[in-house]
């Protein structure tokens, strides 16, 4: 039995690592090398600077490009979402209102819908406004996250007391001096797990910024990508040029790709756990 | 007192409005009246339109072969891993293993797709060998459309169970070492202990994981989409209805089909969420 799942364990460890090992490796080697070397060899750092060198020549810098886009979109959007949802999150916890119960319901209903089931219509509402290429029309939708809301809500309701706010109030304090003074200054961890799964989800996204942003000057990197594998000849035979893009360049581009949200991901194991079992957690 | 919460929730409230609801509401809209005539009433002409298209089932055949394959893989191995890794004796290993499983997670969306194109193809792949036994000798042999559902359910596993696996330890942790422990002296085993105790306590995540996948594994887009351009075009454009209702947008400038296949995903996901919402108890707590 023990034996059983030791090897259960290993098999695991090499399906999830060996991809993310490969991939890494991959981008120090040349394309032949690539198909010939053993998988698991390092290559030269020669051959890393020339795979560097063949991808921030791309159109001319394109990838520069996508990667500032990228970081514009998904900061941008990381701070939207701050200013709205720690309020909120913090009105709904701590202060009574009429609305409060449908708004809390709503939320929840909203942030359990995958964001892609949202990206047509928002494409067809702002298509009638004419903000389609416009980097608002990516940046704006994302700032909408209830999820932010409900983290912000949740934190609020078991990390500050009723009665503090009470007393405060007692004092005299309006609301808005309240949430200055003792709102804000407590919120530092949770603007740490919202800014997380923001800046993780923002990045990552593909369909919206594919819908929206249809000219190459205004891809993220996500869908730069795909211009990458439109340009290698392994994959799409017809795109053997000069502009081609072989298969370590490609490689780099992915890590290059993932390298942000890779470093958070390794430092946030635990904010992912709190988050997540946010609502499970008794009070 | 209550007019300083609705400002506090202004700016939220005001992105709910704009890009929550209003989406919703005019893809409605658009799914029930027609392009000719200044949008008159249609009725149901859009939605029959659609799902009388060729495209239309075969797409709704391949999402819920994915997704059968995709959920199976995930309930059974991510509770699975959970259970044994939480069971070790040693913290650095349990650490250790949670990290390598939740790492993929980076790489979501094209990034974990592009990834797989390199894993799948045997010319570069680090598992040719494995490809090759299996008697696929070329990426076009690999990506035969039988094999897309599987491929996809391996892509979002790779990327997805990690984290799920990280959230169901968690779970495991909350359970009370005193009930643990009552069973222990009892006599259960490992495996009565985790059939009889463990799981029944995490059903509630389990669910909302499955749930969560459902919804997400409806709307099934970036990988079909970029295996279509890697592939010229081997696997169709139209694999999945996220890229059907894109090509009624954008290839046939079609919005009031485009608004009626999203208006039927977005019905999926609304009801699965509202079900979950007041049935799942997970949230229940105000």
């Amino acid at each position: 039995m023990r034996g059983i799942i030791g090897v259960v364990l290993i098999v695991s460890v090499l399906f999830f690592g060996i991809p993310l090992v490969w991939l890494v490796l991959a981008t120090t080697k040349t394309a032949h090398a690539l198909s010939v070397d053993n998988p698991f060899s390092f290559g030269t750092f020669h051959d890393f600077q020339t795979n560097w060198d063949q991808l921030f020549s791309f159109q001319n810098g394109a990838v520069a490009t996508w990667v500032k886009n990228s970081t514009v979109y998904a900061v941008g959007a990381l701070i939207l979402t701050l200013v709205a949802s720690v309020p909120a999150g913090y009105a709904l916890a701590l202060t009574e209102f009429r609305l409060r119960k449908p708004i809390l319901v709503s939320t929840l209903v909203l942030m359990l819908i995958p964001n892609t089931a949202l990206v047509l219509p928002v494409f067809l509402e702002l298509n009638v406004v004419h903000l389609i290429g416009n980097p608002l029309s990516v940046i704006l939708p994302m700032s909408f996250f209830p999820f932010g809301v409900y983290l912000t809500y949740i934190y609020f309701s078991t990390s500050i007391p009723r009665e503090l706010l009470e007393a405060a109030r007692i004092d005299g304090a309006s609301e808005f001096a309240i949430f200055r003074r003792i709102g804000l200054p407590l919120a530092a961890p949770v603007v740490a797990l919202v800014g997380f799964f923001s800046f993780v989800g923002n990045w990552n996204n593909f369909f919206l910024p594919f819908v929206m942003l249809p000219r190459s000057s205004g891809y993220p990197i996500q869908v730069g990508l795909t211009s990458l594998l439109a340009s290698t000849p392994a994959f799409n035979p017809s795109s053997a040029g000069a502009q081609s893009i072989q298969l370590p360049t490609l490689a780099l581009a992915t890590v290059i790709s993932v390298l942000p949200v890779l470093v958070v991901f390794l430092f946030s194991q635990r904010f992912l756990v709190r988050g997540m079992t946010a609502g499970g957690v008794k009070e | 007192m209550s007019i300083a919460s609705y400002v506090f929730l202004a700016p939220y409230l005001v992105l709910m409005v704009v890009f929550g609801v209003m989406p919703g509401l005019y893809a409605l809209y658009l799914s029930f009246t027609s392009r000719t005539g200044n949008g008159s009433f249609v009725a149901f002409q859009n939605f029959t339109k659609v799902l009388g298209d060729f495209r239309f089932m075969p797409a709704v055949q391949h999402v819920s072969l994915y997704l059968l394959f995709w959920l199976v893989a995930l309930v059974v191995l991510v509770t699975f891993f959970a259970l044994v890794v939480h069971g070790l004796g040693s913290r650095h290993l349990r650490t250790g293993l949670r990290l390598v499983y939740y790492l993929p997670g980076a790489l979501a969306g094209a990034s974990s797709v592009m990834l797989w194109l390199f894993v799948l193809d045997p010319t570069a792949s680090p598992v040719s060998i494995l490809i090759k036994a299996m008697g696929m000798a070329s990426f076009v042999n690999v990506i035969v459309p039988s094999h897309l559902p599987v491929i996809f359910a391996i892509i979002a596993f790779w990327t997805g169970a990690g984290g799920w696996i990280v959230i169901m330890y968690g779970a495991l942790n909350n359970i009370s070492t005193e009930v643990m422990e009552a069973a222990r002296i009892d006599g259960a085993g490992s495996l009565r202990l985790a059939w009889h105790i463990q799981i029944p306590m995490i059903r509630k995540w389990i669910s909302y994981m499955a749930i969560i996948s459902i919804a997400a594994g409806v709307q099934l887009f970036v990988e079909p989409q970029l295996l279509s351009q890697a592939s010229n075009a081997i696997v169709p454009n139209d694999y999945s209805l996220n890229q059907l209702a894109y090509l009624y947008a954008f290839k046939q400038n079609d919005f009031h089909g485009s608004a009626a296949i999203s208006i039927l995903l977005l019905f999926v996901a609304l009801s699965l969420s509202a079900i979950f919402v007041t049935r799942g108890g997970l949230f229940d707590k105000d």
